[in-house]
């Protein structure tokens, strides 16, 4: 009858179903957070697990995700692009440190104008995005591209719509060049913009730049890369004029002062040094001192002593910058010191 | 203008402006399908079934998405299908017996046009902080929770529609109730269920939101279905925003996956059940 | 009759009434079920969204300000760009469905009835991130180069309605989002019109033909009235979805928390902020006024609803007379 054999065919559904639940449970390990270093976190993983068939599974579903996974231990390990506080730290019972860096970089849509001939500061981006300049012929800006033909054209800023590590570098940078934007505006994933549009992601924000004629936006490094879009040098702190390239990051990396900063905090945006490109950042790792699983804490760190030591070509190989020698070996010192097992003996020693 | 000419005109523009809009329909279905097509057909190879997701620069394919696609959005209509149809059927059935069914249809409406991301937050603070970790359980669970209404609706909908000459006819050959509203009603209202659960499907397949905080996602092959699984929208959804080429391509690919598996399945239905909706 | 037949009658009766019992006990268990779930989803979001409204208050509903830094938060943007979109996309939507549904029931040849069914149902299974991506890069500079312009030059010239085109023509915006989301409901709301105008007794359409109605008139005066229920159900499917629509609407809205009487701006909607902000939102307060925007969202729709039967049971009231 109709009704016997539907019932026959939702059984046999739930049967199939049992056997698919039964599937096999491969060694994992995984992590989730933010969105910036996914790409080489996933190249790491694919080679890891050619190498010793450990899964590291890692997500990008933001850094305030990664924060709330790692709290709510439905994780391993979380990442985020943005450093949490000491006290923060301190009250999770967390601790992070710096795995890998990247850039941010401005980028425009003028016409005849080819990447990197626009030259800009600080102040200046301080100024576009606060609204305070209007046009793109502004003696401001004037001032800093001498020969250049600037048109009497609309300035469009565009940002980032989605929370996001990135927008978090470029304000703590705008934040640090501009008073007058530290007070009205701020430095966090995500903040109120006083003009422009926001696009959602760097696909967003790269697409809004290149159909509005006059725009100007920021991306992550990779991207602007990968895409060849129209970017812009900066002038740094000293006053010299960087382009944004690998060895501008790690410049800036090499001149931070990581051994005096508690928890890793430190910011690597508008440093010291000739070379630096002033909007570097780096994406943090978090995970819990106190560890309930030693076993799967080991393969996590193992994982990533293995990264910094391995990791480096295929970072670059996607436009990432590696972190320096000197800092690795701060990281791992303070796996030692920190990460512990129920017995609060350390589970990791470095070899 | 003679009263038969005007009613005329009318029905004449009421015909062209129906003419219209099914062409604008089809225009705007078209479009896209040459956008999916024209991106994603380089994504087309056997390699695209057989490889799992890769880190950009390397080789791969959609295999584990694919897969944990399939898993999720079975189970969740597997599990939400009934319940939609047996709650859609006591609101059709029993509704004008106790306040629990307008309570219910409210509500159920209300629920229509959650966002899905309040769903997958819900079954996150259920099944994964309590489980302690992601599983496709829980990101099926929250596809199931996004079927029900939309189920509910439809079924209930096409129910109060067959003609009530039907139910009598029934109830005087003496049939007891259940069997009228199974044997007869149901078959009856049958391509109009079918819709409701189809349109659910093809609704849950390309939802990233809810699997976020469930499933979360996996970059390896894996089918337990008590840890993170792969996913197509989210997979696309990644993959699409990101700067690199190979990736965009993928996710081009898996995009004209979901809709064309969703035409096939959408056809089959159909076909299967074309003998059982001939009106007498 | 004899008194075996009697009796096997009787126990076949019992047995009959039993089953009933059981099958109205297990649809009604169900229901309940049903109430009690996503009852329960209300309830959580709602005891979630508590911190968000006892530090605003109802300033909360009010308010443009968005600014996570200072933990300033408004729900009034949001709210207003969720009320235009879906108005937009019910505008688009509703007479482009309602024509589809005319024609697949009254003027298409059979033959190809099914099959253009099925490429109408095929929008609905283009996943939502797609339209996001497609009106991106194909609608937004296709409006900004021919449409946007035109209205800015013609209707943005008018007295009143002219602030509603003002503006510079960015292809993005509360208009973009609006007609996406009205191509995006089309296919719920033409299918199930589909099916419902499928139900009219063919002897009641034949009937008015017969008497020499016209193919609008039959529409009109026949199908309309006897599906009027359903019609208002398939149009609540199609409004749940486009109140609801996350992916599809961040891309081409221009998310900007700033309230503009143009159609042309940039704005939001409730469920594009979430989409947006609540991955990197971190803070209870932050957190608290997305699941607040989240809570708010089912009190428009409750509303909406509430408005939409009210409206229904006056027709009727009125068609009865």
């Amino acid at each position: 009858m109709q009704s016997r054999g539907r019932i026959r065919s939702w059984l046999g559904a739930l049967a199939v179903l049992g056997s698919i639940a039964h599937g096999a449970a491969a060694a994992e390990i995984s992590g989730a957070g933010a969105t910036f270093p996914y790409p080489v976190y996933a190249k790491w993983a694919e080679a890891y697990k050619a190498k010793t068939g450990v899964s590291m599974n890692y997500q990008s579903i933001g850094s305030g995700g990664g924060i709330k996974q790692i709290n709510a231990k439905t994780v391993d390990f979380g990442a985020s692009d943005m450093p949490l506080k000491p006290e923060d730290l301190d009250k999770s019972g967390l601790i992070q440190w710096p795995m890998i860096m990247g850039g941010v970089v401005p980028v425009v849509n003028l016409q005849g104008i080819a990447p990197g001939e626009l030259q800009l500061d600080g102040p200046t981006l301080a100024d576009i995005y606060l609204g305070k300049l209007a046009k793109w012929n502004d003696p401001a800006i004037a001032k800093l591209n001498p020969g250049v033909k600037l048109p009497n054209l609309a300035i469009a800023p565009i940002y980032r719509s989605d929370g996001s590590g990135t927008t978090f570098i470029y304000t703590n940078y705008l934040a640090k060049v501009s008073p007058e934007w530290k007070d009205k505006v701020g430095n966090d994933t995500s903040v109120e913009w006083p003009v422009g549009i926001g696009g959602k992601g760097n696909e967003g924000v790269a697409a809004l730049s290149s159909r509005t004629a006059g725009a100007i936006g920021y991306v992550e490094y990779a991207y602007a890369l990968q895409n060849k879009l129209i970017y812009a040098k900066l002038k740094n702190r000293e006053g010299s004029i960087v382009a944004p390239d690998s060895k501008a990051f790690q410049a800036a990396a090499a001149n931070a002062d990581w051994a005096k900063a508690p928890g890793f905090y430190l910011l690597l945006t508008d440093q010291p040094g000739k070379d630096s490109w002033p909007i570097t950042g780096a994406s943090f790792i978090l995970m819990h001192k106190k560890q309930e699983k030693p076993e799967a804490a080991k393969q996590v760190l193992d994982f990533f002593a293995w990264a910094f030591q391995n990791g480096n070509k295929m970072a670059e190989a996607l436009d990432y910058v590696p972190l320096p020698e000197n800092v690795v070996k701060l990281v791992e010192a303070s796996w030692s010191a920190n990460i512990k097992n129920p017995d609060n003996k350390p589970i990791w020693t470095a070899r | 203008m003679t009263l038969y000419a005007r009613r005329r005109a009318i029905n004449l523009a009421y015909l062209a402006l129906s003419w219209a809009a099914t062409g604008v329909g089809l225009a705007v279905l078209f479009l896209i399908l040459w956008t999916l097509l024209r991106n994603g057909i380089p994504a087309l190879s056997p390699e695209l079934f057989t490889t799992v997701t890769p880190p950009p620069g390397s080789r791969g394919g959609l295999a584990n998405a694919i897969y944990g696609s399939v898993v999720m959005t079975a189970v969740a209509t597997l599990v939400g299908t009934p319940i939609g149809i047996l709650t859609g059927t006591y609101l059709a059935e029993y509704g004008r017996e106790s306040w629990l069914a307008p309570v219910v249809r409210f509500v159920n409406d209300i629920l229509l046009s959650a966002p899905s991301i309040i769903i997958g937050l819900f079954v996150y603070e259920l099944m994964v902080v309590r489980m302690g970790h992601f599983s496709a359980w829980a990101g099926s669970v929250a596809l199931a929770i996004i079927v029900i209404p939309v189920v509910v609706r439809t079924t209930e909908n096409m129910m109060l529609l067959v003609p009530a000459s039907l139910r009598e006819a029934a109830i005087a050959l003496g049939a007891p109730r259940w069997k009228v509203v199974v044997d007869v009603i149901y078959r009856a209202a049958l391509q109009g269920m079918l819709t409701g659960v189809m349109l659910a499907i093809a609704r849950i397949a390309g939802e990233t939101a809810p699997l976020l905080f469930t499933a979360l996602n996996n970059q390896f092959w894996s089918t337990d279905m008590n840890a993170p699984m792969a996913n197509l929208p989210y997979v696309i959804f990644q993959f699409a925003l990101s700067p690199y080429a190979d990736w965009q391509v993928l996710a081009w690919g898996g995009a004209m996956v979901i809709t064309f598996t969703i035409l096939a399945l959408n056809i089959l239905a159909r076909i299967l059940t074309s003998g059982s909706d001939r009106n007498p | 009759m004899d008194g075996a037949l009697t009796l096997r009658t009787g126990r076949r009766l019992g047995r009959q009434r039993l089953q009933d019992a059981a099958f109205r006990a297990t649809t009604r268990l169900f229901a309940a079920g049903v109430l009690v779930l996503l009852g329960g989803i209300i309830v959580a979001l709602a005891v979630e969204a508590v911190p968000a409204f006892s530090t605003y208050g109802w300033g909360f509903l009010v308010s443009d300000a968005w600014n996570p830094v200072k933990k300033n938060f408004g729900a009034l943007p949001a709210i207003y760009g969720t009320l235009v979109t879906s108005a937009i996309a019910m505008v688009i939507g509703i007479p482009l469905a309602f024509g589809i549904a005319v024609f697949l029931t009254e003027l298409c040849p059979p033959p190809l009835r099914r099959p253009i069914g099925v490429l109408i149902e095929l929008l609905a299974a283009v996943p939502s991130i797609i339209y996001g991506i497609w009106g991106l890069f194909v609608l937004a500079p296709f409006l900004q180069l021919t449409v946007q312009p035109l209205l800015v030059s013609t209707l943005g010239e008018l007295p009143v309605i002219g602030a509603l085109f003002a503006g510079p023509p960015l292809g993005l915006g509360v208009l973009t989002a609006g007609i996406i989301l009205g191509f995006m409901v089309l296919p719920f709301i033409a299918s199930v019109m589909r099916d419902i105008f499928l139900t009219v007794p063919p002897m009641l359409r034949e009937s008015a033909y017969g008497v020499g109605a016209t193919t609008a008139e039959v529409v009109r005066h026949v199908v309309l009235p006897f599906t009027r229920v359903g019609v208002v159900g398939a149009i609540m499917l199609g409004l749940g979805r486009a109140l609801g629509e996350t992916m599809a609407v961040t891309f081409v809205i221009g998310n900007t928390h700033r309230i503009k009487p143009s159609l042309l701006a940039p704005g939001t909607t409730i469920s594009a902020t979430l989409a947006n902000e609540f991955t990197e939102a971190v803070g209870d307060l932050y957190t608290s006024s997305l699941f607040a925007l989240g809570f708010i969202l089912f009190a428009i729709t409750f509303i909406v609803l509430a408005a939409a039967k009210l409206m229904l049971i006056r027709l009727q009231q009125r068609a009865a007379t």
